[in-house]
């Protein structure tokens, strides 16, 4: 195996890469907590409430238009802080890397990892690196956990959403999924679709100073849209109703799942944020979103009602009505 | 994308609605079936059926490929998975769908190398890669699936792929239509005919189906406008007692259809008696290898064992792929059978009718 490539352990070569591997780390993510090379980081206690999340990302390719897992793993655990309305602070990310793994992609990951945290406004302050057999995972999982603060008289949770609510989303639906999938399986269209992997906290404070009263704030990761607003709607105890004609899809998204006989509903997005919020606030709320690059396109695409309590419905173009039900098992592609 | 929003302008399609709405019918009921699982699953996701006056009910045919692959087949594709050495390469409904005691999906979870592939020629990928395996693409399908697993064979052999074989459990469309109509078990005024389908085999192939059972037949898109437009031309055929082959979806689809993809069916395959389920064995319906190609037939490379099947008792996907119950009428959806835990392939197929009505319908 020659140099450029991660090994299992090689002796001194093996400690040799691992020195490599805690530079690469350190000299990325540069800060002063992780930079003291301790058992754990010690901080002081910002004071008031705090949030904490973990999330796992084993993405399979682990670059796709638009990310990569360095910056997904970034993006998918502030955006979990945020969606509490908490102010992300901290991240840690635990790495588990195949034998055989380049180098070099593993140093564009990192890269891009202390990128995302930077625009984020977060720091990595400790990591892990291990290193497992080839076969034995696929290229490179990454975990990152999060602690953030929650400001005093915050309270947004899944179970707030209230009849008369309005459902607001920051733009296009499915991306991501799409992006991975298309690139994954080869598919080509006119433009590579991108994914809308992106850190939410910044646009998700512009909204609470607008507007405090927000409800409820979720990103429809995997499962999708559909999947998200079910589990709303349960917790809630509410019903929802979506009109199919305020759904934002982009129009390759939107070609790419007929082919492949998808529903953008359940596609996964790591950029968007489920708003829920009083019909009272609903003016407010849109006018700081227009305001932000991550929700020029954004949409009041549904309703919440009392019937129906624990289901979404959609009212589609033709003025039908269906169920939007919870993402069971995989979703697959059509066959005829 | 401009070009499909036309056919889901909610102008157009209130126009068309009202249409139906306004006019008298000579019957209490019309029965129309749409024989294609996509258009089930198009039907649903609109709303339509709830639009349309009382007097229109549409029913679902046999029209998804997963649905009517009979049990043997499944039970067939199973054991092929538990021989040493071979990958099973299959889209991906197919793995979920239980068979006699057990799923690919399940033999899956005990080790069977089960690949979900969504196109033929990535299962002849994974041929190439693994030269010392033996891959088994499972070819469940309509005329629509047939040529391009034909071109997979072509290509196999041009690259010289030994290690490459094809379950063919293919079937034709136009023979069940004929069986529907000769059992007699469910009244059918009219077909609104698969549009994918109807682009490789032509429009013409129904033409037989309207002259010797003098059912109207209308070949139909997938979007909301397309399946109104249908009706309507059925409706307005069944009053005016006429029996013709229109062609609505003539964006898609010719009167010839796609000449050189029925060649490419033609050069590997041929038709033969073939087992469905719910229907059993219908003349002429499935397809099997041509003499000169039967190398790459899997049911040649593997000495298949006799199967003795065996179904869930409750299940009644038979009748509700006839059209003569619907999934609400079986005693077990909903309690029993669901998306999570299928008793029958009807609820496992993301266009059985089954699972359109759990995951749709009010
Ligand atoms: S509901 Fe389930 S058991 Fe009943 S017919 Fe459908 S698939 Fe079969």
């Amino acid at each position: 195996m020659g140099p450029g490539l991660i090994q299992l352990d090689q002796g001194s070569g093996g400690r040799a890469m691992h020195e490599l591997i805690d530079s690469l780390f350190i000299s990325a993510f540069e800060n002063p907590l992780i930079s003291e090379r301790n058992d754990a980081a010690v901080f002081e206690n910002p004071g008031g409430r705090l949030a904490m999340t973990t999330d796992s990302y084993v993405i399979d390719p682990i670059i796709f238009p638009g990310g990569d897992i360095g910056s997904l793993a970034v993006h998918g655990t502030v955006n979990d802080l945020a969606m509490r309305g908490a102010k992300p602070l901290y991240l840690t990310a635990g790495f588990i890397l195949e034998e055989g793994l380049f180098l070099s992609d593993l140093e564009r990951v990192v890269a891009s990892m202390a990128g995302a945290a930077r625009e984020a406004g977060v720091q990595v302050v400790a990591g892990d690196t291990k290193v497992v057999p080839r076969g034995k995972a696929d290229k490179l999982f990454i975990n990152t956990a999060g602690i953030g603060i929650v400001p005093e008289g915050r309270h947004i949770a899944g179970a707030n959403a209230r009849p008369g609510d309005l459902v607001l989303i920051n733009g296009t639906i499915g991306d991501h999924g799409m992006a991975v999938l298309c690139k994954r399986e080869g598919l080509e269209f006119e433009n590579e679709i991108q994914s809308d992997s992106a850190a939410l906290n910044g646009l998700i404070e512009l909204m609470l100073e607008a507007y405090p009263g927000i409800h409820v704030l979720r990103d429809p990761t995997r499962g999708g849209v559909a999947t998200t607003l079910n589990e709303i709607a349960e917790q809630s105890g509410v019903g929802i109703r979506l009109f199919e004609e305020k759904l934002p899809v982009r129009a390759d998204v939107s070609g790419a799942c007929e082919l492949l006989g998808l529903d953008p509903l359940y596609v996964a997005n790591e950029g968007k944020v489920l708003v829920i919020v009083p019909a009272a606030g609903a003016d407010a709320v849109v006018s700081a979103m227009k305001s932000h690059p991550l929700a020029k396109s954004c949409s009041i695409m549904g309703e919440v009602v009392s019937d129906d309590p624990g289901r979404v419905f959609l009212r589609t173009r033709i003025g039908g009505s269906r169920i939007v039900d919870m993402l069971r098992g995989e979703q697959l592609p059509r066959i005829c | 994308m401009k070009y499909l929003d036309e056919y889901r302008d909610p102008q157009l399609a209130g126009e068309l609605i009202q249409r139906l709405r306004r006019r008298t019918f000579s019957k209490k009921q019309i029965r129309l079936m749409e024989i294609c699982g996509t258009h089930t699953v198009a039907i649903f996701r609109s709303g339509l059926k709830e639009l349309l006056p009382s007097q229109i009910r549409l029913i679902s045919g046999p029209g998804c490929p997963v649905c009517v692959t009979a049990n043997e087949d499944i039970d067939r594709a199973i054991w092929l998975s538990s021989q040493p050495g071979v990958i099973i390469a299959t889209f991906g409904d197919l793995a979920r769908v239980p068979g006699s005691s057990s799923s690919l999906h399940i033999e899956r979870s005990k080790g069977a190398d089960v690949r979900i592939v969504y196109a033929t020629l990535d299962a002849l990928k994974i041929a190439r890669e693994n030269p010392d395996r033996q891959v088994v693409f499972l070819g469940i399908g309509f005329e629509t699936t047939a040529p391009t697993v034909a071109a997979a064979i072509q290509e196999a052999a041009r690259l010289g792929v030994d290690n490459f074989s094809v379950f063919s459990a293919h079937k034709l469309l136009p023979p069940a239509m004929r069986a529907l109509l000769e059992a007699r078990d469910v009244n059918i005024d009219g077909f609104i005919c698969p549009g994918h389908v109807s682009i490789v085999i032509g429009a013409q192939s129904y033409a037989e189906v309207v002259e010797k059972y003098r059912i109207p037949c209308v070949v139909t898109g997938f979007e909301p406008i397309d399946i109104l437009q249908g009706v309507n031309s059925l409706i307005d055929q069944v009053e005016s007692g006429r029996a013709e082959v229109e062609n609505q979806y003539r964006r898609a689809v010719t009167w010839q259809g796609n000449v050189a993809a029925q060649k490419l069916i033609d050069e590997i395959f041929e038709p033969e008696d073939c087992t469905w389920r719910g229907m059993g064995v219908i003349p002429k319906s499935g397809l099997r290898f041509r003499k000169a190609w039967r190398k790459f037939d899997a049911a040649q490379r593997f000495a298949m064992p006799e199967i003795k099947v065996c179904e869930h008792p409750g299940c009644k996907c038979g009748e509700v792929l006839r059209g003569v119950l619907q999934p609400t009428e079986c005693g077990l959806f909903r309690k029993v059978c669901s998306p999570q835990d299928p008793k029958g392939p009807c609820m496992v197929s993301s266009e059985g009718t089954c699972g359109a009505f759990y995951r749709y319908q009010k």
